[in-house]
């Protein structure tokens, strides 16, 4: 083995590790960073000069309207976090437990063609079937039912979140739950457990890595998407996302923005590490 | 035994239940294209074709899918190179600082794309290069970049480490073993990377209408149609972009598939 190339450092390693470095510290850092930096600059007759001062924060954090469209935003996606979860579990349970492995095959590759596939297009057909004239209240209609009001709702938010962020949850909760030893969830019945004690006692918790971190990429998805508040929620109570979007592209406030889009990251880093500190928790009944 | 049955009836109801929600808006979308009526309901108007004329009729369309047509194209290309390169490092190498390396490629995808966008505008601006065309390439390689590695990585993951000293053993260079034995190795991994990375690229519209300027992009003509009122040419130019894409990620499943039919050959 001697005479093999091995592990160094030489001009063929750097060739296939360097490219990414680069392209990641100029195109990915950079910004992020630079973001940072924009949070402090200054805004005089619609130009941005740098500068090194705290008013964009200052003037951000002391605002009601900030605040309130924070915790609005903490709120709701923390409702279709809860929402996705307990939606996709059946379903999930169904695929993972009672499906064959083609069928099981099959309902993931359906799944993963919607998640990559317009989200915008598809909030925009929701917002031609739930408005008030809507092929739903269409046919609510025969059954003398309605007309119900579904946009500019919470409710039209969180079916644009649900489009969202369903797929995913459901290949997450389903692959999980695939993985767990089968003769664990045997032996729970042989000694007596009920279908619902087995779920909540030996299932759950033996999926919990994977379900805390489908719940946790279904809230960063919920947290900043824009699209959905937006066209079905009306944006009457503006999420962050939108305050963004408002600053940026109507009030030439890049810096008050920047403010923005930093406490949304520094809320989903908390988020991500709580959830993830959870998940590798080790339980404490174990012996 | 009757009422497992049972059960196992309410569950596959409940599971044909989500998949309806999940495609209901692709197939609504799909129908109304093709729908008469500006307000689309039930009972559904007259079959027609107007919606499809007036979109090719229009050169903004047509002007928007060459430019989502480069974009995508010249992403996965940058994407895919980018993420095999990353995946092989990481599969061979062992090296200090290999976690924040790590993150440096995967972290994208989880900063909501509104953040991401914000950031990339600023910095296009600062150092001139926004408003391009290839300001909305170079961003999309950084979001799908982590896409194409983690397509590569686990392909990586089924090769024999021992293939590679093989190949030296044999005489060949790190190059040539590279050339001969793992590029082919990987060969319908980074096919499915191409077509997964230029799939989301092709669909991405927050950081392409912050960063595009002037070059707009289908999605980025949707999104501003959309904000005017209801007009179903956005349903006939949706579901040209449907079709696309899910062709697009079918295909990236297939390839990424195919691999597995051939791992459990000897």
């Amino acid at each position: 083995m001697s005479s093999t190339p091995g592990r160094k450092l030489n001009l063929y390693a750097l060739t296939w590790r360097l490219p990414i470095i680069f392209w990641q510290f100029i195109f990915f850092v950079g910004p992020v960073l630079f973001m940072v930096a924009m949070s402090f600059f200054l805004v005089k007759n619609y130009r941005m000069t740098e500068a090194f001062e705290f008013v964009n924060w200052s003037k951000m954090l002391s605002r009601g309207y900030f605040w309130d469209s924070y915790w609005y935003t903490v709120l709701i996606a923390s409702i279709s976090t809860i929402c996705a979860m307990c939606i996709a579990f059946p379903a999930a349970f169904a695929l993972a437990f009672r499906a064959s492995e083609t069928t099981r095959r099959w309902a993931i590759f359906l799944l993963i063609i919607p998640f990559f596939t317009s989200y915008l297009v598809r909030t925009f057909s929701w917002f031609v079937i739930l408005s008030e004239s809507g092929v739903i209240n269409g046919m609510l209609g025969y059954i003398g039912l309605g007309p119900y009001t579904m946009l500019n709702t919470n409710f039209g938010t969180l079916v644009g979140y649900m489009t969202l962020t369903l797929p995913l949850v459901v290949i997450l909760q389903t692959v999980t739950m695939a993985n767990i030893d089968k003769n664990l969830i045997e032996a729970a019945r042989n000694l007596g457990c009920s279908a619902f004690r087995t779920i909540w006692q030996v299932i759950i918790p033996l999926s919990k890595t994977g379900l805390i971190i489908a719940a946790i990429f279904c809230f960063i998805l919920s947290f900043g998407d824009f699209v959905a508040p937006f066209y079905l929620g009306g944006s009457q109570e503006p999420t962050l996302p939108i305050l963004i979007l408002d600053t940026t592209k109507s009030g030439q406030q890049w810096p008050r923005a920047a403010v923005v889009a930093i406490m949304m990251m520094l809320t989903l880093f908390a988020i991500a590490f709580t959830g993830i500190a959870l998940a590798y928790r080790k339980g404490k009944g174990a012996k | 035994m009757n009422q497992s049955r049972s059960l196992n009836v309410i569950l596959g109801i409940y599971v044909a239940m989500v998949f309806a929600f999940v495609f209901a808006p692709i197939i609504f979308s799909m129908i109304f294209s093709f729908n008469s009526q500006r307000f689309p309901t039930i009972p559904l108007g007259e079959f027609t074709t107007e919606w499809y004329a007036k979109i090719l009729a229009d050169p903004d369309v047509w002007e928007a899918a060459l430019n989502s047509l480069i974009v995508s194209c010249s992403t996965a290309v940058i994407a895919t190179f980018l993420g095999f390169c990353t995946a092989y490092s990481d599969f061979r190498y062992n090296f200090r600082f290999k976690g924040p390396y790590l993150a440096l490629i995967l972290l994208p995808p989880t900063i909501p794309l509104i953040i991401m966008a914000l950031a990339m505008l600023a910095w296009f601006s600062k150092i001139g290069m926004s408003g391009q065309l290839y300001s909305i390439i170079i961003a999309h390689s950084v979001l799908t970049a982590p896409f194409a590695m983690a397509v590569i990585r686990l392909r990586l993951n089924q090769m024999d480490p021992d293939l590679e000293s093989a190949g030296w053993n044999l005489g060949g260079s790190e190059w040539q073993t590279m050339r001969h034995v793992i590029i082919p190795f990987c060969k319908p991994a980074i096919f499915s990377a191409l077509f997964l990375t230029a799939a989301v690229s092709f669909d991405e519209f927050a950081v392409s209408w912050f960063v595009s300027g002037l070059n707009k992009t289908l999605p980025v003509i949707i999104l501003e149609i959309v904000q005017g009122n209801i007009d179903p040419q956005v349903n006939a130019i949706g579901t040209f972009v449907f079709l696309i894409s899910m062709t697009l990620v079918v295909l990236a499943q297939v390839f990424f598939a195919s691999r597995q039919m051939k791992s459990i050959k000897p």
